[in-house]
């Protein structure tokens, strides 16, 4: 008897712990456990749901498994044939039904959500609509209905749906923002869609999850989510574009920008469209997504993209650009702020 | 090839290479799938020490992206599937009493096109490098030039070659099964095992082809400029992962049904008690190899099929969880009221059940598609497959290692080796996968190389580490265990562990003719039947004569190797070299169009010497 | 066990199942029609998937001509029949009957795959390629893999028909045919669903 009370503590101090680990575990910007908006709640309240219901199968059969691997062992000496049961119908149907009914307890929030996370908010007051494109191995955001691009950092306001719309340049990506929602994937040739909805200010991080390449764990992003007062401002002066660099070292800078590197990023409306769109890079949370984004590192990045992320496109500027060059091009770049 | 060739008679390296009997040919998929298995725990244990640290420098990146590739791809189709045919081999001709099986050359075949498939897979090593795209190899990343390298050529190639011996050997146990069984031996009196065996391999002949085809589509686009997966000249990515999964996700049930074959028989005759609920489990058996063709699109809830896709196949995947426990549930009492001996065959049997309720428990979590929308390409979803992959398959294949290898070898394996073996193993693999649930649920893809520090995953990622080295050490001693017992293991005599089943009616290792006498069969557990009767073996169904026995042949091996040569035509395009190959395969096949093989005797008098033990 | 050769000349009813070996052939050969199955099914799922995707090249109504595909069908259904006519021979025991029908058959075959080749070389000529579209890989992949099962069974049962002549007809040859015989029937009833999927319903639109 002892013994079988040792495993009825220990399985409820797995479970406690089972419990705490669920409440408060991980990074608050990342974690899929600290939801900060209602499409991660749903998809937590779900998994919780889900998980209480196992838990309870698993203890149920932890509890029988442990009574019959203690109780009939072979004992020393022991001889004879134990009965040779052929198998019990009642007990049977006690198996078979009782997980029937918890399938049907899951089930039917299952359908429910399923649904609700499903449907298309694009026309409605107040949604912001989002197109995402995914590249190897960065995020490009447009805003269609506001006439405004960016990538790397999604600015959302607070309290609002915002409705993607998410596809992919090259391979398949999955766009992934575990405290706000769970992933899509981006599809080239296809165009998916998804809502997600911040309640809290603050920056979550942002993961591609699906294998796209050799940097595929390198493809962040991040989600800035400000007051739909801010944002409303932010959307102006992405408008406006920023300003004009003032130090001869920054003008130096942009003269080459436009020389060098225009043809794939573009700025304040202008450029190409083959890397990242540097409007505000200046006010970048992380550079390319993982690095700090100061200039000492983004000096190092033009020189040599590779050494950071490796199969990306950009080229390396080492050989092409002299050291006063690729400062001056840091300076310009980190001097392109917005907010 | 005919003539009076004695089974005494070959002997060597020839032998091994062109033999057509079916226990040989599973110690060959055995020693095959082993080498694999050892070589794909490699592959996990770099992938663990990548791992190990944030922003840890290693492997890198591409390296990183072979490895969990060819780690995937070898352990399902080099290592697990070999593994359990090995096993399928060795005893299911036994448990139905058949003196062979229905097609040995194609048994033959079958093995030697998988261990051709599997060199060419990893030969890619050497030859400019590994496939990168994942096991799942999704194209566009598997399909455009721009995205990933010749690698690619060879997990198409390879794994064609195997899949083809894989589905004939599926093919081979079927007929068998349904041809071959001995007087008496009806449906529902075969054992657990063969059930699963006969159940894998129709979900074999019915998933292969599948891949098959997803495979031709991938070459065609990769060798011959076709564009299924071209979105610009019109493709569409997402066939393949239909396809992918068409197949994939029988082969998940492939994989396991086998591995429930082999719980209930030695969970069965380590409690001494007959199976508790037989033709419940059957059914079941049955039943999970049905469905597991209805659900495979539940790996694709976040590929954009909409809410009623996703919510129909979520509430069908649900309902695999209701035979699958019906299975645990029979398990637990067949125990119930036993005499239960923990030997190390039944450590890992008891071990399973625990650890598989965990694995299909996080199952019918991910048939939830909105919260699936969490898990999926997370580590969560790494932990699930690993803890039923693992927790499941292997603990199961390492059961029936330990209680058929002296069947399959006429010695014991050592016993304290083996309580080592299952708890370092056990311990490791639950430090390797628990954490990695909260991992994926705290924001960590799979497949990534590296993360970032202060992102609240690093301490689940040193222990993940740790536990994984202490499955590589339970493997070691898994493999000491073989060398001592080859060295000076234990003669296990018919029947070491009071079996129930036909197999243990005959000496260890089986003659070549496995049944002097063809048995009949009046009980389910047909030994324990004549246990229980009081003469304690089988009754012959017929009197003491010649047997008839299949020549050896050289040619499975020779059109393997054609196919081989011609692989490697296709990836260089090199046309003499496609032709030269394919030439090979199709004149042995014309030779055995035109070679009728009689086969030959084994005489009474051999006979009489097979009964009084001698060693064949 | 059952011994491989026939008593005195004469078989049984049945020969191809009058063998343990015999009954094994011809049940792996239905397990393995039935995996060929799957694998036809998926190459139609994906010609249906692709079949409108033709990248700015002739489309399936601009390129399908009925004359050619009907008789190709027709020389097929026929080949059928004659494989059913060289088993009633071979029941009754008639080799020489049984060869000329399987003869039959291997000519009817060569017809369909030249009618094949023909149409293959009409459409590459209007740029209709594996490389040229989705609609063009799917294609070519599906009635290829097709043709590649006639081309196939054209040498079995010829080589059948070819070892006949020494070996005559005995309980190890009856399975041959019988299975072979199945299986060409097998690759009629694929192209029947080419014919109403690929071609028919291509011509509509």
């Amino acid at each position: 008897m002892v013994k079988r009370w040792q495993h009825v503590w220990r399985l409820l101090a797995l479970t406690i712990v089972t419990a705490l680990t669920l409440t408060g575990c991980g990074d608050p910007t990342l974690s899929a456990l600290i939801p900060s908006g209602p499409v991660a709640e749903e998809q937590l309240t779900l998994i919780k749901l889900s998980l209480f219901i196992m838990v309870g199968v698993i203890a149920v059969v932890m509890f029988i498994f442990a009574y019959v691997i203690i109780r009939y062992r072979q004992k020393p000496g022991q001889t004879g044939i134990p009965e040779q049961v052929e198998g019990n119908t009642k007990l049977e149907i006690i198996w078979t039904v009782i997980p029937i009914i918890l399938l049907f307890i899951l089930a039917v929030p299952t359908v429910m959500t399923t649904f609700t996370l499903a449907k298309d908010y694009s026309e409605e007051e107040g949604a912001v609509n989002v197109k995402v494109t995914a590249h190897q191995f960065w995020w490009e955001f447009e805003y269609p209905d506001l006439g405004v691009a960016t990538a790397q950092d999604l600015y959302i306001p607070t309290g609002k749906k915002i409705m993607f719309q998410l596809t992919s340049k090259d391979v398949v990506h999955s766009f992934w923002v575990p405290s706000l929602g769970g992933k899509t994937d981006t599809v080239p040739g296809l165009v998916n869609k998804m809502w997600l909805q911040a309640d809290k200010e603050g920056v979550y991080q942002g993961k591609c999850a699906e294998l796209c390449g050799a940097s595929h764990a390198l493809m962040d992003f991040r989600v800035v989510a400000v007051s739909p007062e801010e944002f409303d401002s932010w959307v102006e002066k992405m408008k406006a574009g920023p300003a004009e660099p003032t130090t001869a070292t920054a003008q130096e800078g942009q003269q080459l920008f436009q020389q060098n590197c225009l043809s794939c990023h573009a700025v304040g409306g202008q450029g190409g469209k083959l890397g990242p769109n540097l409007t505000a890079f200046g006010d970048r949370q992380k550079l390319a997504g993982i690095l700090e984004n100061n200039p000492e590192v983004l000096k190092q990045w033009i020189a040599n993209p590779a050494q950071f992320k490796e199969g990306n496109l950009m080229p390396s500027f080492e050989g092409t650009l002299s050291k006063e060059q690729i400062d001056a091009l840091a300076e310009y770049l980190s001097g392109l702020k917005i907010r | 090839m005919s003539g009076q060739v004695t089974y005494a008679g070959r002997k060597g390296l020839w032998d091994w290479l062109t033999t057509v009997d079916h226990k040989k040919i599973g110690i060959l998929y055995l020693i095959a799938g082993g080498i694999f298995f050892l070589l794909g725990g490699l592959e996990a244990i770099l992938i663990r020490i990548q791992l190990m640290y944030p922003n840890y420098d290693f492997v890198g990146g591409s390296t990183f992206n072979e490895l969990i590739t060819m780690h995937g791809t070898t352990m399902i189709f080099l290592a697990a599937m070999p593994i359990i045919f090995a096993l399928m081999n060795a005893v299911v001709p036994l448990q139905i009493g058949a003196r062979d099986v229905a097609y040995p050359f194609i048994n033959a075949l079958g093995f030697w096109l998988f261990f051709f498939g599997g060199l060419l897979l990893n030969l890619s090593w050497f030859l400019g490098g590994a496939p990168d795209a994942g096991w799942t190899a999704y194209p566009p990343l598997s399909s455009g030039h721009d995205f990933s390298d010749q690698g690619v050529d060879f997990y198409v190639i390879g794994l064609q070659i195997a899949g083809i011996g894989t589905w004939i050997g599926g093919i081979n146990f079927l007929a068998t099964i349904v041809n071959m069984r001995a007087p008496g031996m009806t449906y529902m009196r075969m054992p657990l095992f063969t059930w699963a065996t006969f159940v894998t391999s129709l979900l074999i002949l019915f998933a292969f082809p599948a891949i098959t085809v997803s495979l031709v589509l991938l070459m065609f686009d990769r060798l011959f400029g076709a564009n299924f997966f071209d979105v610009n000249a019109g493709g569409n990515v997402i066939i393949w992962q239909h396809l992918f999964w068409v197949f994939g996700h029988p082969e998940v049930y492939i994989l396991i049904l086998p591995a429930f074959g082999i719980i209930s028989e030695v969970v069965s005759t380590f409690a001494k008690k007959r199976l508790f609920g037989y033709s419940a489990m059957v059914f079941a058996t049955v039943l999970i190899g049905f469905l597991g063709f209805m659900v495979w699109a539940h790996h694709m809830f976040t590929v954009g099929m909409g809410p009623i896709a996703n919510a129909l196949f979520g509430v069908a995947t649900m309902l695999i969880a209701v035979p699958t426990g019906i299975k645990i549930f029979n398990w637990l009492f067949t125990m119930w009221g036993g005499q239960i001996r923990f030997t190390t065959a039944n450590l890992f049997a008891t071990g399973f059940i625990p650890t598989f309720v965990m694995g299909g428990t996080t199952g019918v979590m991910l048939s939830v598609p909105p919260a699936d929308y969490q898990y999926h390409d997370s580590y969560f979803v790494v932990a699930h497959f690993h803890y039923v992959i693992v927790g499941g398959l292997v603990f199961g294949l390492f059961a029936g290692l330990y209680y058929w290898w002296p069947k399959m070898f006429g010695k014991k394996l050592n016993e304290t080796l083996g309580k080592w073996n299952f708890w370092l193993f056990f311990i490791g693999f639950h430090l390797t996968f628990f954490p990695q649930h909260f991992l994926g649920l705290m924001g960590m893809p799979r497949r990534v190389y590296t993360y970032q520090a202060d992102t609240g995953l690093d301490l689940g990622n040193f222990i993940s580490t740790i536990g994984a080295f202490g499955m590589g050490l339970g493997t070691i001693v898994l493999l000491i265990n073989i060398i001592v017992s080859i060295r000076k293991g234990e003669p296990a005599g018919a029947d070491p562990w009071d079996g129930r089943t036909l197999e243990w009616a005959i000496p260890s290792p089986a003659p070549e003719y496995n049944f002097a006498q063809t048995p009949l069969v009046r009980g389910l557990d047909a030994l324990w039947t004549e246990k229980m009767s009081g003469n304690g073996k089988m009754l012959p169904a017929e009197p003491l004569g010649e047997i008839h026995m299949p020549s050896p042949s050289v040619l499975p091996i020779i059109m393997s190797i054609g196919l081989f040569i011609a692989g490697f035509g296709f990836m260089y395009h090199n046309i003499p070299v496609i032709i030269g190959g394919m030439a090979i395969t199709f004149i042995c096949m014309i030779i055995r169009s035109l070679v009728d093989d009689h086969g030959y005797h084994v005489k009474p008098k051999e006979l009489e010497d097979g009964e009084k033990g001698v060693k064949a | 066990m059952a011994t491989h050769h026939a008593v005195n000349g004469t078989l049984p009813p049945e020969p191809e199942k009058a063998t343990l070996e015999g009954r094994n052939k011809v049940l792996g050969f239905w397990l393995f029609l039935g995996g060929e199955c799957v694998l036809f099914g998926s190459l139609f799922a994906t010609f249906i998937a692709l079949r409108d995707q033709v990248n700015g090249g002739p489309t399936a109504s601009e390129l399908f001509q009925m004359p050619v595909v009907a008789l190709a069908t027709f020389i097929l259904l026929t080949s059928s029949l004659t494989s059913v006519l060289g088993i009633l021979a071979m029941h009754r025991n008639k080799v020489g009957q049984m060869q000329a029908w399987f003869a039959i058959t291997v000519l009817l075959g060569l017809a369909f795959l030249g009618l094949e080749i023909y149409e293959f070389v009409e459409y590459y000529h209007h740029g209709h390629m594996l490389t040229s579209s989705a609609f063009g890989s799917a294609f070519y992949t599906l009635v290829g893999f097709h043709g590649g099962h006639v081309l196939f069974g054209v040498l079995w049962i010829a080589l059948l028909i070819a070892q006949s002549f020494k070996k005559g007809l005995t309980l190890v040859t009856a399975p041959k045919f019988y299975v072979a015989s199945l299986y060409w029937h097998f690759v009629d009833l694929v192209w029947v669903f080419i014919f109403t999927v690929v071609y028919l319903m291509g011509m509509v639109e």
